[in-house]
């Protein structure tokens, strides 16, 4: 049972990855990213190691996703100026 | 073309490399003797019902005093590249919208109390200082997001950020004196095992870390919002 749940999750954390470089849209591919992190926090918990997965799921799918985030806003703000 | 061909053979070469870690992968039957030591003595030597934070805190404690260092590095280099000179010319920012704001309302309390709950408990439950602090910073940054002209008091976050670092390396100088070793948690009473206030100097130490880290997260939000006007 575990097996099979690890293999989907690693499945779906596969496309996702290969989404967020196929992707033409930098927003959506931010957000790609933000779910692989979500998705490897639930492997985590799934592993027993909720004390990874908290951290995991506060830092990869949460602080990092808002850093990008401010990063394109900038980039994006610098392109309309210049 | 041949960029994707470069790709696709660089790939190749990573696949061959960890093909033998997942072919004979065998997993580990029986704990190292370091681990088995730990899971042994780690609950009565230091009463702390978590063992990953006994580890964490008092056995590998001086590692995680080099992170905390570290992401302090991390949070002062942000922090001084970012560094900007306030502008007088204020571009009117967008307002948020109103499910944004009504849900920040109700949510915001409710997020910082249980990032105190994480690190309070992280001795009794999964999490510790490190994951509250990230709680509390994530927190931060949505009220951030919900209103255009909230603003962080920087001497308030300084102040708590430098205190809480001072007062864990104090402590691990207590523990240096009154106990054992440097960061040994068991100068305080050990206390009844399982309850709020038992293994010692960890619920205090984790506390500090606890605040030290969410003040520097929130201070690294706080400059990249400021940068982006």
């Amino acid at each position: 049972m575990t097996t099979i749940i690890i293999a989907v999750l690693g499945a779906i954390m596969i496309a996702a990855a290969v989404l967020a470089i196929v992707q033409k849209s930098l927003l959506s591919a931010v957000i790609a990213a933000g779910a692989i992190s979500l998705l490897a926090s639930l492997l985590y918990i799934v592993l027993a190691a909720p004390d990874v997965a908290m951290t995991e799921a506060a830092i990869g799918s949460g602080l990092t996703t808002i850093v990008f985030l401010f990063a394109l806003n900038k980039i994006r703000k610098e392109d309309k100026h210049g | 073309m041949v960029k994707k061909i470069f790709i696709v053979i660089i790939l190749g070469f990573f696949a061959v490399m960890l093909l033998p870690l997942a072919k004979d992968f065998t997993p580990f039957q029986e704990l190292s003797p370091v681990a088995e030591k730990y899971v042994e003595d780690g609950p009565e030597e230091l009463g702390s019902a978590n063992l990953v934070t006994s580890v964490i805190v008092t056995y590998r404690g001086l590692d995680t005093l080099g992170e905390v260092a570290v992401l302090f590095i991390a949070a002062a280099g942000v922090g001084f590249f970012l560094r900007k000179e306030e502008k007088g010319d204020k571009t009117p920012k967008r307002g948020s919208s109103q499910i944004l704001q009504s849900g920040t309302a109700f949510l915001f309390p409710l997020i910082l109390a249980f990032g105190v709950y994480i690190f309070l408990h992280g001795h009794l439950t999964p999490g510790g200082g490190f994951q509250g602090g990230v709680v509390i910073a994530s927190g931060m940054v949505l009220l951030l997001l919900s209103s255009a002209s909230a603003k962080i008091n920087e001497n308030v976050l300084h102040l708590v950020e430098s205190l809480s670092g001072a007062s864990y390396v104090a402590i691990g100088i207590l523990g240096l004196v009154l106990a054992t070793g440097f960061l040994d948690n068991r100068f305080l009473d050990l206390g009844e095992f399982g309850t709020l206030l038992s293994a010692g100097a960890i619920p205090l130490i984790y506390s500090f870390i606890g605040l030290k880290v969410g003040a520097e997260l929130v201070g690294i939000v706080n400059n990249m919002q400021k940068d982006q006007s």
